[in-house]
């Protein structure tokens, strides 16, 4: 941790606010006298876990972050990237983990709306978001609580701003019993010469508070979102947000009109730490000083102390730097949305925000030595055990007739149609692939091209190895884009873990990020924006390790897209990338064998890049009639779900019909359907891609394995769609 | 044609509609922001689309109805201008008493968003007189109150004088419990009023009507056939 100053022991309050005692002593130090109630505060959420990533920041900057494409890497509210044509994609991911655990709607809800504004703050129009979530043992008495309100939060939220939600995944393990994940995602789309960044700049001007009136909702949440949970969680619901959707909506509107004009300068959301971090990263990064009045701040209730003003997270709310001559028509486009304006402060030359509330100063606080000594340290970190490989041979032997229906209707592998057909996944009319593809795609009005978005993750793989499972993330993400044809451009990570102050902790967020950092320098897939969320653990009992990354991808010609439906009997079905039979920490071995140990897939990714370059080009070629990943539940389970969708059967007659070949989980491995095989196996072999046939689409209504019924797809159908609904029907 | 779209904040399908009536007619609708005071002069068409105007924390669409803009809107409607109110639309032409009944919460009591299956109930109106009588239609829904309901006395005044539009159904084209999403009576998905010059439906043909997002829509352009025959019926 660098130092202001040699610390001294200064004397102490009794609540430190989430501050360790040299960090307070810090705090001190920089002002030269015992920091105020209000500058405590202050100083207590600047350097929280959540605002300052100051476990996190040494590790993540070893991320790749940079390509010919990325406009702004992370640091700004979200990561921007050239989609050709003059237009940029904004997009970022974030978590609500913690209140979305104490109070599943509004945590949920406000999550949205917390990403939304992160994105819109730039200047895009938010075209659609997705969804990562995670819940405990559907057995455990919280779950089926938490996944109806956590989803009835993202839909309340997403239906009614009017932004589709197209995609997403959903786990259970009993490892989130105590602490869910919510991650949402927002992608948005801008013109590229018109992006809004966050830096003030021009002293004398006004700053200007948008949006929402500042309620008591949410003090301290960026403190509680950086501590563990015990059994009195429950009690920390004040420090939950309220979310207002329909404000939300208005303040896109006001804001992408606002932002068609030249009045802004700066602008930045109220999220974590509300009005205190947005108005020091926007004085800090101007090199700039900030006075704030807030007396003049919009208020929802009286009486109201600068402590709570400065911690308030209420929501649907933005702070701008305007230029003067043109307060009066950004004043008038927000009172026609009804929407609150008031300036209330203005940018100094003084590097120093000045709190000031009844005429008195209750903070004045140099910025940039609290930016500058913002915590950071090299936390200790223990190298996670390797795990053994699973040798297949010593499992039982077991009839793929039993496994299929098994697996396909498992809590992880079931049809999510309960969840994602409460999202309005339509609204704005261009979802060209609806939830429960390998990627969601969105069309851009007046535009042939189309982006492709999709989040992955395989706890089970990161908490097995997180240097694999790091890697694994990043590039099943990759597959997942080039399965429809995209070519994937950029990522924006969500990095959930426990207590990075144990070191076996911090050890699997270390591997995890050196895992895809690899990936992300294999793959070039540069990551440009992300978020960290720490401390997820309850009792002591930590969450299994998700780094959760959100991939964005470019469809130059939409037309050009392929989903997983098969399509026409007779079209043959392809595996490519080799397949050994790796059963380690896979869905089989833990579902069917009740074990979950072993080695994970390891990650290739030369292969990787190889073999999805190559599918890329089959399909720009015209030569694939439906594409999926193989990847839970191996290529059985693939396959099935392909037959699903198309309502198909299929005759399977691969070389090899073991239980570690048809569910086993290598990696850098897609199925494909297509009309011309012999012209695919003459390309993969120029491009010395491993390819095998493995069977036909048939006309018949079931999957055959070898001549022999495995099952109809229509029973398939019911075990993969009811597992769910059925689940949620019950009661505890 | 001259078409306008009112609307409201909160309204989030407005650029759904006005697209759908743009590939239909080649001409962008104007978009009526609430507060503007007054609709255009002569008008072929007013849309109220969907959306959660004014956040419909109160019930859906009851805020709006009452808002200035719409007396205006109902003035136009009773003159006889052809009105078309989709999802939140339909519900703001319920609670305006522009259409007789109400939406309650659907049976489900969640948001639906799939496709559904509508029978056209009549090809009688200048909305449906491209449709075959009888013709399943695959529209999406979007919603959470889309549960029509009126008492007995009304419902069978509605279907005496030929005022439904649509009933959901099954894919076959069952008009049955099955095939209803949202417990609508009589699995009513759209009505007239009396002169059937105003519709209102729960589902989206807005969202049924564009080729490059049919294959997610389980190839559906049925939508586009409603917009073609407004056009048809106002440009004659």
């Amino acid at each position: 941790m660098k130092r202001a100053k040699k610390a001294k022991a200064w004397p102490k309050p009794k609540d430190l606010m989430g501050l360790s005692p040299a960090e307070y002593d810090t705090a001190c130090a920089i002002l030269g006298r015992t920091p105020t109630h209000t500058e405590h505060g202050i100083f207590s959420v600047m350097w929280s876990e959540h605002c300052s990533y100051k476990s996190s920041k040494k590790w993540l900057k070893t991320l790749p972050t940079t390509a010919p494409w990325v406009i702004c890497g992370p640091g700004e509210n979200a990561g921007v990237i050239d989609i050709g044509e003059g237009d940029a994609c904004i997009f970022k991911i974030e978590s609500h983990n913690h209140p979305s655990y104490i109070e599943p709607y509004q945590g949920a809800a406000t999550g949205v709306g917390g990403i939304l504004r992160d994105v819109f703050t730039m200047g895009a129009r938010p075209v659609a978001n997705l969804n990562a979530l995670r819940f405990g043992d559907p057995k455990h008495p919280k779950t089926r609580h938490l996944v109806a309100g956590v989803v009835a939060g993202i839909g309340g939220y997403g239906n009614c701003v009017g932004v589709p939600t197209v995609g997403g995944e959903t786990n259970f393990h009993p490892a989130y019993n105590g602490n869910c994940l919510v991650n949402a995602m927002t992608v948005g789309v801008a013109r590229k010469d018109r992006i809004f960044y966050s830096a003030a700049a021009g002293a004398g001007n006004p700053v200007v508070y948008v949006g929402a009136k500042t309620g008591r909702d949410g003090i301290h949440g960026a403190t509680m979102a950086s501590a563990e949970f015990d059994d009195k969680s429950e009690e920390k619901r004040p420090t939950v947000q309220v979310g207002d959707p329909f404000t939300e909506k208005l303040l896109i509107e006001a804001c992408l009109e606002l932002m068609a004009t030249d009045a802004i300068v700066a602008i930045q959301d109220m999220g974590a730490a509300g009005l205190t971090s947005s108005s020091v990263e926007m004085a800090g990064k101007g090199g700039l000083g900030i006075e704030l009045d807030l007396d003049r701040v919009p208020a929802r209730e009286t009486g109201m102390t600068s402590y709570e003003m400065m911690l308030s997270e209420s929501q649907e709310r933005m702070l701008m730097i305007l230029k003067p001559s043109r307060q009066k028509m950004a004043a008038a486009i927000f009172e026609k949305y009804g929407l609150d304006f008031a300036v209330i402060g203005k940018l100094t030359k003084t590097g120093r925000l000045v709190v000031k509330k009844n005429g008195q100063v209750d903070a004045d606080m140099p910025i940039a030595p609290m930016v500058q000594a913002s915590p950071e340290y090299a936390r200790p970190w223990k190298k996670s055990p390797k795990r053994r490989a699973i040798d297949a041979k010593r499992l039982p032997k077991r009839d793929p007739v039993a496994v299929l229906p098994k697996l396909m209707g498992s809590p992880d592998l079931a049809s999510k149609r309960w969840i994602w057909e409460q999202y309005d996944h339509l609204v704005r009319g261009h979802t060209l692939q609806r939830p429960g593809g390998d990627a969601a795609i969105v069309g851009l009005p007046g535009r042939k091209k189309a982006l492709a978005m999709v989040v992955d993750c395989t706890p089970r793989y990161v908490h097995a190895d997180p240097v694999q499972g790091g890697a694994q993330a990043v590039a099943e993400n990759w597959r997942n884009l080039t399965a429809v044809g995209a070519t994937p451009l950029a990522i924006t990570d969500n990095m959930n873990f426990g207590n990075p102050e144990r070191p076996a902790i911090m050890g699997q967020f270390v591997g995890a990020v050196q895992g895809m950092r690899k990936a992300c320098k294999a793959l070039r897939y540069p990551v440009v924006s992300g978020n960290v969320s720490l401390y997820n653990e309850t009792n002591g009992n930590a969450i299994l390790p998700a780094p959760v990354v959100g991939g964005v991808g470019l469809l130059k010609d939409a037309d050009k897209r392929v989903d997983l439906a098969l399509k026409e009997a007779g079209h043959a079905l392809i595996v490519v990338g080799k397949t050994q039979g790796w059963l380690g920490a896979s869905v089989y071995l833990r579902e069917i064998e009740g074990i979950e140990d072993g080695a994970p897939p390891p990650v290739d990714l030369a292969a990787e890049k190889r073999n999805g370059d190559f599918v890329r080009g089959l399909i720009g070629k015209r030569l694939v009639a439906a594409c999926h990943d193989a990847s839970d539940g191996g290529i059985l389970c693939a396959i099935a779900e392909m037959a699903l969708a198309g309502r198909k059967g299929a005759d399977l007659a691969p070389a090899r019909a073991d239980n570690a070949y048809l569910f086993g989980e290598d990696q850098a491995r897609y199925v494909i359907a297509t009309a011309k095989p012999e012209k695919v196996l003459a390309l993969a072999k120029a491009a010395r891609v491993p390819v095998e046939i493995v069977g036909r689409v048939s006309s018949g209504p079931s999957l055959t394995l070898a001549g022999r019924v495995l099952i109809s797809v229509e029973a398939l159908r019911a075990v993969h769609e009811n597992w769910l609904p059925h689940y949620m029907s019950q009661k505890n | 044609m001259k078409s306008a779209i009112v609307v409201f904040p909160g309204s989030n399908r407005e650029g759904d509609v006005a697209d759908a009536l743009q590939r239909a007619s080649g001409k962008r609708p104007e978009l009526v922001w609430h507060s503007t005071g007054a609709l255009p002069a002569k008008l072929d068409l007013i849309v109220l689309p969907g959306g959660f105007s004014y956040g419909d924390y109160l019930r859906c669409g009851a805020m709006a109805a009452r808002s200035p803009i719409m007396r205006e809107v109902v003035a136009r409607a009773k003159a006889g201008t052809p009105t078309l109110g989709v999802c939140n639309g339909f519900q703001i032409l319920c609670e305006s008493g522009l259409l007789p009944g109400v939406l309650l919460s659907n049976a489900g009591l969640k948001f639906i968003c799939r496709d559904v299956h509508l029978k056209v109930a009549t090809r009688r109106s200048l909305f449906t007189h491209r449709y075959a009588a009888g013709q399943v239609l695959r529209f999406p829904v979007a919603h959470h109150d889309g549960n029509y309901f009126a008492d007995a006395g009304t419902l069978k005044r509605l279907e005496d004088r030929d005022q439904i539009a649509f009933r959901y159904c099954t894919p076959a084209g069952e008009t049955d419990a099955d095939g209803n999403p949202n417990g609508s009576a009589r699995n009513i998905a759209g009505v007239f009023n009396a002169a059937k010059t105003v519709l209102g439906l729960m589902p989206h043909p807005e969202n049924a009507t564009d080729p490059a997002t049919a294959s997610a829509l389980g190839g559906t352009t049925d939508g586009k056939t409603l917009f073609d025959a407004i056009v048809e019926a106002v440009s004659k």
